[in-house]
């Protein structure tokens, strides 16, 4: 019933859950989130694949349920990828311009964007994202577009997002064996700002960060543009751990703990205060400390966004952040997680809300989706981008236009 | 700035090695410090080219030293306290030089400290111990007359002449070794002594140095290196930690706190300290360091940077044995003493040695027995025997034992946050 090309979907393959999305586009371009499909994750550590046939079926069962509730059939998705190897650095090209009026031409454009890509980078790894930033014009700063200024030497910032080749390929692999196409590979964390930020968001200068079950990623936006991604290879199963650990509790007692009587927050009043651990027949089989646990919890959400924070601050982007941080991924369900994160990172903290997509208000609204729908919406920036192929500049107009993938 | 040029620093050499240290320092140059070289021995002082001179006469030695009995050292100084009083007075800054070990500096140095607190002076002790092939005697004595010192004074430098073996081949004469330790002795001092007394670019007080030293006194390394010249700065990092004391930093790395005293002429730039500073802070790793830098005239193109590198020892095997031992020991007259005259003091905290730590009779019994006379060969430096520690906790990673670690700067995130910040759980 539906064009296959204007179906979109988007699969995340998380540590804690599998979850697929599809969106509709519309011949206007309207976006429509239509069907969400999810699993439970078990062979995924840290946000990479570690057991490859219990992925597949988690994405196999995924993907069933996503076609069943969108009545489609799923060809091909965007996939998120993650881990600790993904890292992101600054990168510029410099072009000086020939022609003899001075003029910047769109070829101009072209070469500097493509000595930007030129990256002297290790064999092993994989550049996953080359996004263009601003453009200089003889040292002229904040140029969106220099087609017909006029300038000697052109230059390009682009920010480089790469990962480990082989680790990023087991994901592709994974969804391959399924009879799935892979588009494109999405870092997750560009996906969740992508279904967060609004453009006005973005220009003021906006962070998103997204505690996943494994990992925590953050993206800094500033001018419009992407300014600065990172990968922390903890997430809520590190919560989980450590309550386990520290409580003395088996690993699912202790997400159930987490879940129940979680907080990122530590005050006087759970002091003294006790949880009595039920066993099989109901009977009171153990007591922990309601402030331990809460303690634990909190110096491991804590440290994360401190960690955050350090490398920000060695960034030097801090001050740039005039929208504020916006939270999603699992580890945003936390009681009181925006306070702690006000408290560390010093600047309003909102929960992230993917608005400006229409469609299933079940799966908008939960902060831990924010990756799979951030992804449709990618995939519908790269096909009205094909779609409006036949001028470059056009192209280049396109609300997201800034991201490039190497050739 | 002018008060740190007002203050007055006197240098006591104490000791037959105290005053020799004193000769070098004479020779070296120390600006704006007094020597005064106190001993027993008349030979000696005749020698010595201080300004002025303390000889100690008593009755019971008449000008031909203690023979090493630090008993004796300690009843010519309280013979002659007067004078010693005197010899104090005025100075805002003492410090002790003397070899530990034989009878005058083992004996005198912890009495001369405690004059010197009490006429207000802030007191800081530089001691030699002997070499191991000295006899135990001496060794016992040394750490006796340490343990005095320590308690005397406000902070005490000392530096195990053992270490020299590092520096020096085997063979080389005995002669030149001692020279040697007392060279090396002498120009750190005369680099402390520079930073105190000349204009300090990155100020150092007294008291911090003090600080630094108290409670971690029992083992330090030093290290002195010069360099001159436009690349003096990197050169200076490279002549450190070729120094054998430092084992190419990996002292520093051991040690928990590090002193560095930076000297250079009015040239000296930022950048010159940043670069030396730099590399010293990456190697200490967990170590406080503390820095301080001077301008000195005679310094033009030139850098001088001495380190202590202190390591905290817990007095837990050796010296604790050697505590419980001491009981029986014809050496407790000394602390004792300095039991009376702590008293008057305000400033208790640096006084007190901790008791030693229980032991079991089976201990007690070993240790007992190294006290013998014939068991000179267990006395092998207890300051070079250092006994790995295991963690307390073997901290398991639970679920993520088997993945790829989380190596964040040094610090594995796979173990729990509270555990590796060390917050407790009631």
């Amino acid at each position: 019933m539906f064009d296959s090309s204007s179906i979109i979907v988007g699969l995340e393959i998380g540590t804690s859950k599998v979850c697929a999305v599809v969106g509709e586009m519309s011949a206007e371009g309207a976006l429509n989130i239509v069907g969400l499909g999810q699993s439970k994750s078990r062979g995924v550590r840290k946000g990479e694949i570690c057991d490859a046939p219990k992925a597949e079926e988690d994405i196999r069962n995924a993907i069933v349920e996503a076609e069943q509730m969108a009545d489609v059939e799923i060809r091909s998705a965007y996939l998120s990828v993650t881990g600790g190897h993904v890292r992101g650095f600054n990168n510029r090209g410099v072009h000086p311009v020939v022609s003899a009026d001075r003029e910047i031409s769109e070829d101009d454009v072209q070469d500097v964007i493509k000595n930007a890509k030129t990256i002297n980078l290790p064999a092993q790894n994989h550049v996953i994202h080359a996004i263009r930033q601003h453009f200089l014009v003889d040292g002229q700063d904040g140029i969106t577009n220099p087609v017909g200024m006029l300038g000697s030497r052109v230059e390009v910032d682009v920010h480089v997002v790469h990962g480990n080749l082989n680790r990023l390929q087991n994901a592709i692999r994974a969804v391959k064996s399924l009879q799935l196409e892979v588009d494109e590979i999405v870092f997750a964390g560009l996906a969740s700002s992508l279904a967060l930020l609004s453009n006005e968001q973005k220009e003021l200068g906006a962070l998103v960060v997204d505690i996943g079950g494994g990992t925590t990623e953050y993206v800094v936006y500033s001018d419009g543009v992407i300014k600065h991604v990172g990968v922390l290879a903890v997430g809520g199963d590190h919560v989980s751990n450590d309550l386990a650990y520290g409580l003395k509790v088996p690993l699912g007692r202790a997400e159930q703990l987490k879940i129940d009587h979680g907080s990122a927050f530590f005050d006087d009043s759970c002091k003294g205060e006790i949880i009595k651990l039920p066993n099989e027949l109901g009977l009171p089989m153990k007591t922990i400390s309601l402030e331990n646990l809460r303690r634990i919890m909190v110096l491991r959400l804590e440290e994360i966004f401190q960690l955050i924070a350090n490398d920000l601050e060695q960034a030097g982007l801090l001050d740039y952040l005039r929208a504020g941080v916006f939270l999603c991924g699992g580890g945003a369900r936390i009681p009181q997680i925006p306070k702690l994160a006000e408290m560390v990172l010093q600047m309003p903290v909102t929960l992230g809300k993917a608005n400006s997509i229409s469609g299933l208000k079940s799966a908008l609204d939960q902060p831990e989706f924010a990756t799979a729908i951030g992804l449709v919406k990618f995939g519908s920036f790269q096909q009205r981008k094909r779609a409006g192929k036949p001028s470059l500049a056009e192209g280049i107009k396109s609300t997201f236009g800034q991201i490039f993938r190497r050739p | 700035m002018e008060s740190a040029k007002s203050i007055r620093l006197k240098i006591f050499g104490v000791g037959n090695a105290g005053v020799k240290i004193l000769e070098h320092i004479a020779r070296n140059g120390a600006p704006g410090a007094e020597l005064i070289a106190v001993n027993t021995e008349t030979d000696s002082l005749n020698a010595s080219s201080a300004a002025e001179k303390i000889s100690l006469e008593t009755k019971l030695t008449r000008g031909l030293g203690t023979g090493g009995d630090p008993e004796r050292g300690r009843v010519a100084a309280e013979e002659n306290s007067e004078t010693l009083k005197n010899a104090c007075n005025g100075a805002d800054i003492v410090f002790v030089v003397t070899g530990l070990g034989g009878g005058a500096g083992t004996g005198i140095s912890p009495f001369l400290s405690q004059m010197a607190r009490d006429a207000g002076a802030l007191v800081l002790a530089f001691g030699v111990t002997p070499f191991d092939c000295e006899g135990n005697c001496r060794q016992r004595q040394a750490r006796q007359g340490f343990k005095d010192l320590k308690a005397a004074a406000d902070g005490v430098i000392c530096m195990p002449n053992q270490n020299l073996f590092r520096l020096m081949d085997e063979n080389t004469s005995v002669m030149e070794m001692f020279e040697r330790a007392n060279e090396l002795l002498a120009e750190t001092i005369a680099n402390v002594s520079r930073l105190i007394t000349s204009k300090g670019l990155i100020e150092l007080r007294f008291a911090d140095l003090c600080g630094f030293l108290r409670e971690r006194h029992s083992e330090n390394q030093f290290a002195t290196a010069e360099a001159a010249g436009a690349t003096r700065s990197r050169d200076m990092m490279e002549k450190l930690l070729a120094h054998p004391f430092l084992d190419g930093g990996k002292t520093l790395a051991e040690s928990d706190a590090v002193f560095v005293s930076l000297i250079g002429g009015p040239d000296l730039t930022m950048a010159d300290i940043n670069r030396v500073m730099e590399p010293i802070n990456g190697k200490c790793g967990r170590a406080q360091v503390i820095m301080g830098a001077a301008i000195d005239e005679k310094f033009q193109e030139r850098l001088a940077v001495t380190i202590i590198a202190a390591r905290h020892v817990d007095a837990p095997t050796a010296k604790a044995a050697e505590e419980s031992a001491r009981g029986e020991s014809p050496a407790a007259g000394p602390e004792l003493n300095t039991q009376i005259h702590r008293a008057p003091t305000t400033r208790p905290n640096s006084r007190f040695v901790p008791p030693p730590p229980s032991m079991t009779p089976e201990q007690m019994e070993k240790f007992m027995g190294r006290q013998t006379p014939g068991a000179t060969r267990a006395r092998k430096s207890s300051n070079k025997m250092r006994q790995g520690t295991l963690p307390l906790e073997i901290v398991s990673k639970g679920r993520f034992d088997k993945s790829e670690p989380t190596i964040h700067k040094g610090e594995d995130l796979d173990i729990p946050t509270y555990i590796r910040r060390g917050v407790a759980l009631n």
